[in-house]
């Protein structure tokens, strides 16, 4: 079997297709959004809204409303009650964030338990990437397309803010509103991981393709490719390992990016740990030779 | 001591600010007339940074009221009139941006919904740039320049955004004596064209040659007047808590 029936055997199963097309949608999505997380530092906070929207999408679920609405409801609601945690208790935000997303995660699996149809919801837990439908590749065709539009259009002030918000400020713009956006948008890229990776695995589509950018470029608008190119390049890389691995395909996928980016943590010319001591030594060469 | 024709570019009218059970500004009172250069100075939690919020209308004042050019605070923001310079740790230098890319979000008040970058942004950016003397590392990530370089970086922000007032924060911190003499020259130069400048420091040698006026800050304005007499030793004690023997006569 050569390469290319390697490539081609597992797009003759449309289930595959849908499953590559929805990951690498999801994959570009949450890589775009990963640049600013990583960035101003809300790692945790995509951690967190990430499970707390499980509720909101499985009572969405129960009355037959987007699943989107749900989990904006309720990204609103833990982002709401973290800041009351953090602001009237002497709690740091790192425990606050961490009582309420995994109290709200858990009231999404007691729902869960409670509903009939079990089956379909346990999916959002884990993802449930060979098992994507037509509604749903549409749901995240539209979910991904309008968040990722957003992004792009708004670039520029979602980096203003995470870098100076009192410079937003001072020019006239509105902080509060511009992190109110980048939360809103948090929410509504859950949703479409949700679907592919489930949503124990969603932060890592979240975090992984910002940090591994962030090792290799001292630009934003760089990261803004390198991010979503490399996310989307192991998304689909993932499953097709997970095809002939005959293993989880959202797990697969996740893998993978970790394994990314531990090459670049290493290797990355700038950052990385052997990388950086290579370079450095290339140079002496050089300076021993022109000598 | 000048004749006030011009509203003033600054006006704090006793205000009062709170954090919950602590009083950071207690009735404090400033005027500042254009094209002046105010040093500000305070030890730490004397109410410094709260009057830059309160000044560029990021905190609502408990009691008083805050005047920019006879202007509302959030009226004077939107016409970009307000540039920041930022104390050095306030800012992420390993952000990865370059020298060019912050002095271009100078611009974003002046730009459209998408902040795309117009030919005469472009060209406001490369003379804020040649003013700072900073063109040729404007393509350097932010966090290579030297302490000196980051601040004028900052400067020529300020400058892009066409600012009538900047406010500094601590502007001489890690900065060498050479850089210190450029900025010094710099914000002279800014001065003479029109801008109002406020310095919050507690660097105090620097301020005779800056300012033309400085501001003795402990929650409210103890004194206002030329450097020289503001930073006579008793006055200084007085700013910096060592009236402890007088303080039973108040």
């Amino acid at each position: 079997m050569d390469l290319i029936d390697i490539l081609l055997e597992p797009l003759s199963y449309d289930f595959m297709v849908r499953a590559i097309i929805t990951t690498a949608l999801a994959a570009v999505v949450c890589a775009v959004l990963s640049c600013w997380l990583v960035l101003i530092g809300w790692s945790l906070m995509g951690d967190a809204v990430s499970h707390a929207v499980l509720p909101g999408v499985v009572l969405a679920y129960m009355v037959g409303a987007p699943f989107a609405l749900g989990a904006l409801v309720f990204a609103l609601i833990a982002v709401t009650l973290i800041g009351v945690v953090r602001n009237t208790s002497r709690v740091k935000e790192d425990a606050a964030i961490g009582i309420v997303f995994t109290s709200l995660f858990a009231l999404g699996l007691v729902l869960i338990s409670v509903t009939p149809s079990q089956t379909d919801l346990n999916h959002i837990i884990f993802g449930n990437l060979l098992g994507v439908s037509v509604p749903d590749l549409i749901q995240v065709l539209v979910l991904g397309v309008v968040a990722f539009a957003i992004l792009i259009l708004k670039r520029r002030d979602l980096t203003l803010y995470a870098f100076d918000p009192v410079h937003a400020h001072a020019i006239g713009l509105s902080p509060r509103r511009l992190g109110a956006l980048l939360l809103g948008l948090l929410a509504l890229t859950s949703v479409v991981a949700l679907q592919t990776v489930g949503v124990v695995l969603v932060v890592a589509m979240l975090i992984i393709p910002g940090a591994t950018a962030y090792l290799l470029t001292d630009r934003f608008s760089r990261m803004l490719l390198i991010a979503p190119v490399v996310s989307a390049a192991c998304s689909i890389a993932g499953i097709y390992l997970s095809y002939y691995l005959d293993t989880a395909s959202g797990g697969m996928v996740v893998l993978t990016q970790g394994a990314v980016f531990a090459v670049v943590y290493l290797f990355s010319p700038r950052q990385g740990l052997i990388g950086t001591r290579l370079a450095k030594a290339r140079r002496k060469k050089v300076a021993a030779f022109s000598a | 001591m000048n004749q006030r024709t011009a509203t003033p570019a600054i006006s704090v009218d006793r205000v009062t600010v709170h954090y919950g059970e602590v009083l950071a500004l207690d009735a404090a009172s400033l005027t500042l007339d254009p094209a002046r250069i105010c040093g500000l100075v305070g030890m730490n939690g004397s109410g410094k940074s709260t009057l830059f919020k309160v000044i560029m209308g990021m905190i609502k004042p408990d009691a008083g009221k805050v005047l920019i050019h006879g202007e509302s605070p959030s009226k004077a923001r939107r016409k970009a009139g307000i540039g920041y310079v930022p104390q050095s740790e306030d800012v992420d230098w390993q952000f990865p941006l370059s020298v060019r890319d912050v002095v271009m979000m100078g611009r974003y008040g002046h730009q459209g919904f998408t902040r795309r970058a117009s030919k005469a942004d472009r060209a406001a950016v490369e003379h804020a740039l040649d003013r700072v003397e900073l063109t040729e590392f404007a393509d350097r990530q932010i966090g290579q320049l030297s302490g000196g370089q980051k601040k004028r970086a900052f400067v020529a922000r300020g400058i892009a955004q066409g600012a009538t007032m900047m406010l500094l924060d601590e502007p001489f911190a890690g900065v060498d004596k050479r850089s210190e003499a450029t900025i010094t020259r710099l914000l002279r130069e800014l001065a003479t064209d029109g801008c109002t400048i406020l310095i919050s420091t507690h660097d105090l040698h620097a301020l005779p040659q800056l300012c033309d006026e400085a501001v003795l800050l402990m929650r409210k304005v103890l004194m206002h007047g030329p450097p020289d007499v503001v930073l006579q030793p008793e006055n200084l004690a007085m700013a910096f808590g060592l009236d402890v023997l007088n303080r039973g006569r108040g």
